[in-house]
């Protein structure tokens, strides 16, 4: 049986909104284990995004522990948790959000600048990526070049660069048509069965979560249910 | 430095509006340069005055003639090593728009004490033998294109001679050069005596005493010993270091410091408002973007740091083209016009000081839209992508 590469003990993260406290996860218990390929779902609301942000370290609980990799991530200070990012996460979102002023290949060495490499191997690390996801004929091209389909593939090649263990995706699908839709799940499944990457994977939908190993339901910030795919 | 390719790129993310910014930036740096090159002119006297030389002069106003047998009693003050004396000529060139210094002065003694005048002892001779010569400084020559030999007529508003006539004709013995760049070279010294002989008035009298002395801590009390020594005479004296006359000198023109301040602060406040606009515009329309580089591992000193270096970087793209401008025009200028407006440069401490105020102008329009940067809440500003 794999090693779990998260544990989520009874989280709980609460927002302000004006004078309203909002409680968007409840006491919520998560397992995921090391290569599994996870998808989250639930309605708008349900807390997805906030558990996705939680696994990766762009936000802390209010209450409860995020262990990922054996790292305690609601005890991190901030700078602890970007070199912590920089070391174990890629993420991909649903808008692509590449830096629009740099070309594919700049793109996807932005993480590589946090690294001590030098610029030769980080551009022949960023060149390796763009050919893990088809692209090594439009390096050269800016984001405004690129389709859709094209500009998510290189924000994946930007997220697995740096050999992050974790890849978090928050609706990584959700501007795509269908077919490009299922070319970007067939390339994040190889990703997972080929170069073991865990992946955890937001979605609406139900045609893309089954590309995912398991499948795990939220709503009103708790899970519902868990299913294998 | 690895960074330097993302601050670049970034800078340029809306063109044109980087350009107007680099070129405001120009204009100000433009002006600073221009401005502290003029301003060099009139420190000029100040800033090479020697330490160790007083001059005295009427206490009413510069333009009060002093008796030519103060000298003999100003040597004799303790302390006092060699006297010298000179005169305003005011005259010019052909064009009356032409002016420039010339002196009636004593040779020996006038050399003596500007030691700094460099001239050969052939020239230094033949200038002391020949009395209606006169010597030029290495400036004049270069703008007028005389040359040894020539015989040069100038023409004087306040100095009518004893034929009646504004018109004094000098042959030039020699040019001088100087051992440093504070523009005496732009002199026209003659002698006293063929002065004095000549004018119709004012005979035996002079404009100005210079001396040196031998300890320049006892300034303050010799130049007391000699205003004390005439005072409540006809002629009482006003008697102070080279550099405060020198400086008193320029007020006359007004405080051209002050002006050329006042001016630069103005320029200055309007630049930092526009590039302050400029930046905060600028990360204002890519907090998605910052979000992602601290997604990517980015610390928030680190995002700081990338919009403060862009901040800095538009202000030396068009803080660099300005003060390299202004000193092509200020090399042009002081070719054209080294008789007018002796040291007309731009120095190497006003390069300095414009690329300090560049750095600091760059942080201080970079400050808050840096921070804003670095306060930047990731969940935050995905949430609005």
């Amino acid at each position: 049986m794999s090693q779990d590469l998260a544990v989520l003990k009874d989280i709980s993260r609460t927002y302000q909104k004006g004078k309203e406290r909002v409680e968007v996860l409840h006491k919520l218990n998560l397992n995921i284990a090391e290569g599994d390929f996870l998808a989250l779902m639930g309605p708008s609301g349900s807390g997805k995004t906030t558990l996705l942000n939680l696994l990766g370290g762009l936000d802390k609980p209010t209450s409860g522990t995020v262990e990922v990799g054996g790292a305690a991530l609601h005890s991190m200070s901030s700078g602890a948790l970007s070199k912590w990012r920089a070391r174990h996460v890629g993420f991909i979102f649903q808008f692509y959000n590449l830096l629009p002023v740099l070309t594919a290949q700049k793109n996807v060495e932005l993480p590589l600048l946090l690294t001590r490499l030098g610029s030769k191997e980080r551009a022949k690390r960023a060149a390796t990526a763009l050919a893990i996801v088809g692209l090594e004929d439009r390096a050269s091209h800016y984001p405004r070049e690129l389709s859709g389909g094209q500009e998510q593939r290189v924000a994946i090649a930007r997220a697995i660069v740096s050999d992050p263990t974790l890849l978090l995706c928050d609706e990584p699908t959700g501007d795509l048509d269908r077919e490009t839709a299922n070319e970007i799940l067939a390339l994040l499944q190889a990703l997972n069965r080929d170069h073991n990457k865990t992946i955890v994977m937001v979605t609406h939908d139900a045609i893309s979560a089954e590309y995912a190993n398991h499948t795990v339901h939220l709503d009103k910030g708790t899970l519902t249910a868990e299913m294998a795919a | 430095m690895k960074y330097f390719y993302l601050v670049w790129k970034s800078l340029w993310r809306k063109k044109v509006r980087t350009i107007l910014t680099i070129l405001s930036v120009l204009v100000a740096f433009l002006l600073f340069g221009l401005l502290s090159a003029f301003n060099a002119v009139f420190r000029g006297g100040i800033d090479y005055a020697n330490a160790s030389r007083l001059v005295t002069i009427d206490k009413i106003s510069l333009i009060n003639p002093l008796p030519i047998s103060y000298e003999q009693r100003i040597k004799a003050v303790p302390g006092v090593t060699q006297v010298t004396s000179a005169t305003w000529f005011g005259g010019y060139y052909q064009d009356p728009k032409a002016q420039f210094p010339q002196y009636p002065v004593v040779p020996e003694t006038f050399l003596t004490v500007h030691p700094e005048l460099q001239i050969s002892e052939e020239q230094k001779n033949k200038w002391m033998q020949i009395r209606d010569s006169a010597i030029v400084g290495r400036d004049l020559v270069n703008q007028f294109g005389w040359k040894i030999g020539d015989r040069i007529p100038i023409h004087t508003t306040i100095w009518t001679n004893r034929d009646g006539g504004q018109v004094w004709d000098f042959e030039i013995a020699g040019i001088f050069d100087s051992d440093n760049n504070n523009g005496v070279t732009t002199l026209m010294l003659f002698h006293y005596d063929y002065f004095d002989e000549g004018r119709a008035f004012g005979q035996g009298t002079v404009g100005w005493y210079t001396f040196t002395i031998d300890d320049s801590s006892r300034a303050a009390e010799i130049a007391d010993a000699i205003d004390t020594q005439f005072a409540n005479s006809p002629n009482e004296t006003k008697t102070s270091t080279e550099a405060a006359f020198a400086e008193s000198f320029m007020k006359q023109f007004g405080n051209i410091a002050l002006i050329v301040r006042l001016i630069l602060s103005a320029v200055f406040f309007t630049i930092l408002l526009v590039a302050g606009n400029t930046m905060a515009q600028s990360v204002r329309e890519r907090l998605s973007e910052l979000a992602v580089l601290k997604t990517l591992g980015f610390e928030n000193g680190s995002v700081m740091g990338i919009v403060l270096a862009e901040s800095i970087l538009v202000m030396l793209l068009g803080g660099l083209i300005g003060l390299g401008l202004s000193s092509v025009i200020v090399q042009g200028a002081a070719k054209q016009m080294a008789a007018f407006l002796p040291g007309l440069a731009l120095t190497n401490e006003a390069l300095a000081l414009g690329v300090l105020i560049m750095v600091l102008a760059g942080v201080a329009a970079g400050i808050f839209p840096a921070i804003r940067a670095m306060r930047l809440t990731i969940v935050e500003a995905l949430a609005r992508t």
